[in-house]
Formats: C-alpha cells, structure tokens, sequence
C-alpha cells in the first residue's frame, strides 16, 4: 500500500516542483512569454483554446488508433505468415526492417503525393511507424513454443492448424500486446510527423498543424498547450494499452501474477 | 491392458513384446554418434528403468521410441499406434501449457483428437484424481508447486489410458522428499493401471526400487551393456528400501554401472 501511494506522490511531487520553479523562473526573469511562458499562461491558453484544441486532438487522435488497429491487425497476420512459412519471412523480413530504418519525415512526402484522400494517407505514414514492433514481436513468439510442448503435440497426432491454435498463437500473445504497447506511442508519433509533413492538408486539421501555426504566429502558450495534449494523449494510450495486456495475460502470465504474490 | 501380473517379467517379454528395438543407432548431423547398435525387447507391463551415465543417449532413445526423431540406422517396432494415444510421454520438466488450467492440460490429448464431451472430462478428472490433485482442477500451472506439476504432467500422460509409457528423468529436479513420494505414487499407478513404462534415470537406487528390469548403457556412444532382472518382491513399499536384498541389488547394479562406465 505504501508504495502504491509512493508510486503516485513521489512523481507528482517532481512535478509539482519543476512547474513552480518553472514559474517562478518565468515570472522573475522577465523574458517575454513569446519565448517562455509560464505555467500560468500555459493553463489559461488551455482554458480558451481548450475546445479548439480538442477538436484537433480528434482528429489527430482518430489517425492514431486507425493506424494502430490496422498495425495491430495487419502485423499479427503477417507475423502469422512469416511463421507458417520460414521461406517468406527470410524473404520479406529483411523489407519490413527497411521500412522501419527509413525515417518517416523522409517518405511521409511521397506517401501524400501518392495516397489522394488526405486521411489515409496519414494514416498510412503512422501505419508504417506502428507496424514493425508487432511485426517483429509476435514473429518471435510463434516461433518461441516450448520445445517439448511441441514435441508432445506432434506425439499426439497435432494437425498444424491444431499447433498454431492450441500452442503458437498463445505463446505469442504476451509478445504480441508487449509490440503492442510499443507500438501505440509510435502510431501518436507516425500521425504528428505525418500532419507536420502533410500541413494543413484536408478541411481537418490535426494537433499537430495548430503547433506548427501557433509557432508562426507566435502564439507559444498555445504551442505549449497543444504540447501538453498531445503528451497526455500518448499517456493515456500507454495506459489503456497496458490495462488491456494485464486484463488478458491476468490469470497466467509472469508479468501479472509475480506483482499478485508480493 | 495386461492379465498376467503374477508371471515373472522376463517371460512376458519372450511372450509379447510390445516395443523392439534391432540394431537400432543415431548419428546426429553434427557427426556426433549418440546410440550405437541398441538392441532392446520390452515385454507387456514390465517396468523396465534405462540407467546410464549422463550424454549416453537415453533421451535419444525414447525420443526415438516416441517418434519424434527418426533412427539412423536400426528398427524399432511398436506393437501400438503412436498416434492414438496408446504412448505417453513425461518429459524432465512439467511441459503444461501456462495459460490453461489444469484440467484444460490434462484434456491436450482429447483436444488434439477432437474428442468433446462429458466422457473426455471424466476421465481427466479421474486421471487427476489418481495423482492426488483432486481439487484442483482450475488452478493454473504458476500456482503450483513442482511436485504438483509434475503430477498433473503424469495426469496428461495417463488419461489416454497409454500401453506404453515413457518417462525421461521425470523427478531429477524435484527434492528428495517430493520424488520418493512420487515414486511410491506412480508404482501405485503402475499396478492400478499395468502400462509398460520405459523410465530413464541416473540413479541407481530409484531404478531398483522401481524396475521389474534395468537396462545398464555405457557412456557415449550409448549401448545396452547389461540387462538385469529385478525380482525384488512386488508390490515394492517403503519396506522395500530397508531389506538387504534391496541394498544387495543396489550394489550389483551399482557395480554394473561402474564396469559400463569403464571405471571399475
Ligand atoms: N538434436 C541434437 N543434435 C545434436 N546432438 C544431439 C542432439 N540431441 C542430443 N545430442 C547429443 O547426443 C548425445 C546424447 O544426448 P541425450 O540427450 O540422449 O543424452 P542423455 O543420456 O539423455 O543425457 P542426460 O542424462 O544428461 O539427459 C549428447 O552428447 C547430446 O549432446
Ligand atoms: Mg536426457
């Protein structure tokens, strides 16, 4: 119980001590609040340009969870390929590791000059982002069954289709939601970079183009307001992420029942 | 299963073997020549222990029993169908599926033979009745001790009623008291329900506790040195590790180790 409370109080008070100096910096400093505001300006210009802003999270938070779904779904299946077939993952891994290095900004352009309908083509960018983690991740874990499990399976008379079901797919679920976690920053950041590339693109416009703009403008409580969003968002995408993989993996995996027995 | 429980072992095996083994090798593709020339009869309902130094090849031979890798050169003839259940297995470790409760791990086998129903369930919960897991049908494998587990491995071994067993070091990692007691365990089982059980081990005070039969390998690459009939008296107890013709047999066997293992 204390440290539950500790895990909690101990952060906050990090926080609560870096915003007040933060402030008092600000305040005493006198540098004008085009450069640095404070806190205070920071919370006001999130209380009127809340809504506003919100509405752009939206857009952007709607980007993001396409991409990590389709990621999700897409990188299970061909995770599921490259394990029925060792011929085509050594074929095409290497591809998806090419894709993976290549930095998004530098690809984003060619992607929404190729993809008309702005919405998929940002979420085909933050798709590219998201996907390998899960890829790479749940190829591991089908392929990482107990040796002797697979063995008794085989003495048994297992159909493959029975040892993919009964043995690979739920040795992989732990490393698949471990990919998926990962991978639910990632797609949050494929979007931002995306819609920095893109600009204003479509009639929507993202978080992302309201900092770019606040920063033309000069507008820098906004830009930080939009900031702090956007990182609450990734948080609580972490967060939500992490109470699903706990929720499936509660009754048997280590990483769960471990913190049960303490 | 088997009828003559009073016959002298040796005879069942000139009667009816269930398992034979001719000339039978493996050469791995490393080069390493792991079983050299391994002949082998193994009678209905005899409990025969494979004893040998450690790297002998006793897991390649059951494994080759099994199945699941094929001799180099050799024959090895079943009198059973592998695939339908007639063999079981036991591994040196538990082996259970983390995510499935117990009884969902004692039911693999049926799973894998698509049989459902109310008569699979009985006999799981009758072949985890007989290990002394009663009750614990929907534990989970993490909230299990050792000994548990290694008992819910012997439940999944045994629900499909096996003619042959096979069973590979199965209680080297537990603690003295766990695997004594386990060893009285599956002798009861053994009697109740007469499998042939092929048994590898290290120890030679286990194999002559257990065995009707030992069969004595030398170190790589691993052949039968010697074969000894036990005919210590059945049904073996606790008794039976105090009388001096158990600790006699232990010697002997003991001695034949030594000789197999080139060390006199
Ligand atoms: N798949 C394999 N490929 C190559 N060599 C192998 C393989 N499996 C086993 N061996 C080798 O074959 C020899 C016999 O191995 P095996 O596991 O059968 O010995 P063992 O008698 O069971 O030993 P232990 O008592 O330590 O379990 C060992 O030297 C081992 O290194
Ligand atoms: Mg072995």
């Amino acid at each position: 119980m204390n440290r539950v409370w500790l895990r909690v109080i101990a952060p906050l008070a990090v926080g609560a001590l870096f915003l007040a100096l933060w402030q008092a910096a600000a305040r005493l400093s006198g540098v004008p609040v085009y450069i640095l505001p404070a806190p205070s300006d920071i919370a006001g210009s999130l209380w009127v340009d809340g809504p506003s802003l919100l509405g752009s999270l939206l857009v952007t938070l709607r980007i993001t969870l396409a991409a990590l779904a389709a990621a999700a779904i897409i990188g299970g299946l061909i995770a599921l390929v490259f394990s029925l077939s060792r011929v085509i993952e050594i074929s095409f891994f290497p591809y998806a590791v090419i894709l993976q290095v290549t930095p998004i900004v530098a690809i984003a352009p060619l992607i929404i000059i190729w993809v008309h309908t702005p919405f998929l083509a940002l979420l085909t960018c933050a798709w590219i982002v998201a996907f390998f983690p899960i890829v790479s991740n749940t190829t591991v874990g089908l392929n990482s069954a107990d040796r002797n499990l697979l063995a008794l399976f085989k003495l048994y008379g297992a159909s493959r289709g029975q040892v993919l079901w009964f043995l690979r797919v739920p040795t992989a679920l732990p490393y698949f939601l471990a990919g998926l976690r990962i991978s639910g920053g990632l797609a949050l950041i494929g979007a931002v970079v995306a819609e920095f590339v893109a600009g204003t693109g479509g009639a929507e416009t993202g978080l992302a183009y309201r900092i770019l703009e606040a920063g033309y403008r000069l507008a820098i409580p906004r830009l930080f307001a939009a900031l702090f969003l956007l990182s609450v968002t990734g948080i609580a995408i972490y967060l939500v992420l992490d109470f699903i993989s706990r929720r499936v993996l509660r009754r048997w995996h280590e990483s769960v029942t471990a913190e049960g027995e303490e | 299963m088997i009828s003559s429980f009073s016959e002298p072992a040796v005879e069942v095996a000139e009667a009816a073997p269930i398992l034979e083994l001719i000339n039978v090798s493996k050469r791995f593709g490393s080069g390493l020549e792991a079983l050299a020339a391994v002949d082998l009869r193994v009678g209905r309902g005899e409990f025969l222990s494979l004893l040998g130094p450690s790297g002998c090849g006793k897991s390649t031979l059951l494994r080759i029993v099994a199945g699941l890798t094929p001799p180099s050169a050799g024959d090895c003839r079943l009198a059973i169908d592998r695939a339908s259940g007639r063999l079981g297995f036991v591994f040196q470790d538990p082996t259970l599926m983390p995510w499935s409760t117990v009884i969902a791990n004692v039911l693999l086998p049926f799973r894998i033979a698509r049989r459902r129903g109310a008569e699979p369930r009985d006999k799981a919960a009758a072949a985890i009745r007989a290990v002394g897991l009663a009750g614990f049908e929907d534990s989970y494998p993490h909230q299990l001790s050792g000994g548990m587990r290694m008992r819910v491995s012997i439940a999944r071994a045994l629900v499909t009623e096996p003619d042959l067993l096979l069973l590979d070091e199965p209680f080297a990692a537990l603690d003295e008291i766990t695997r004594l007691q386990l060893n009285d365990d599956l002798l009861r089982l053994w009697e109740r329900y007469r499998p042939t059980i092929v048994f590898v081990t290290h120890s030679v005070f286990e194999s002559v506790y257990l065995s009707t039969r030992i069969a004595v390998m030398t170190a790589r690459p691993g052949r039968i040195a010697a074969d000894l009939t036990i005919d210590l008296a059945q049904p073996r107890s606790r008794a039976t590790r105090l009388s001096p013709d158990y600790a006699a047999m232990c010697e002997r066997v003991s001695a034949t180790l030594a000789q197999a293992m080139g060390t006199p």
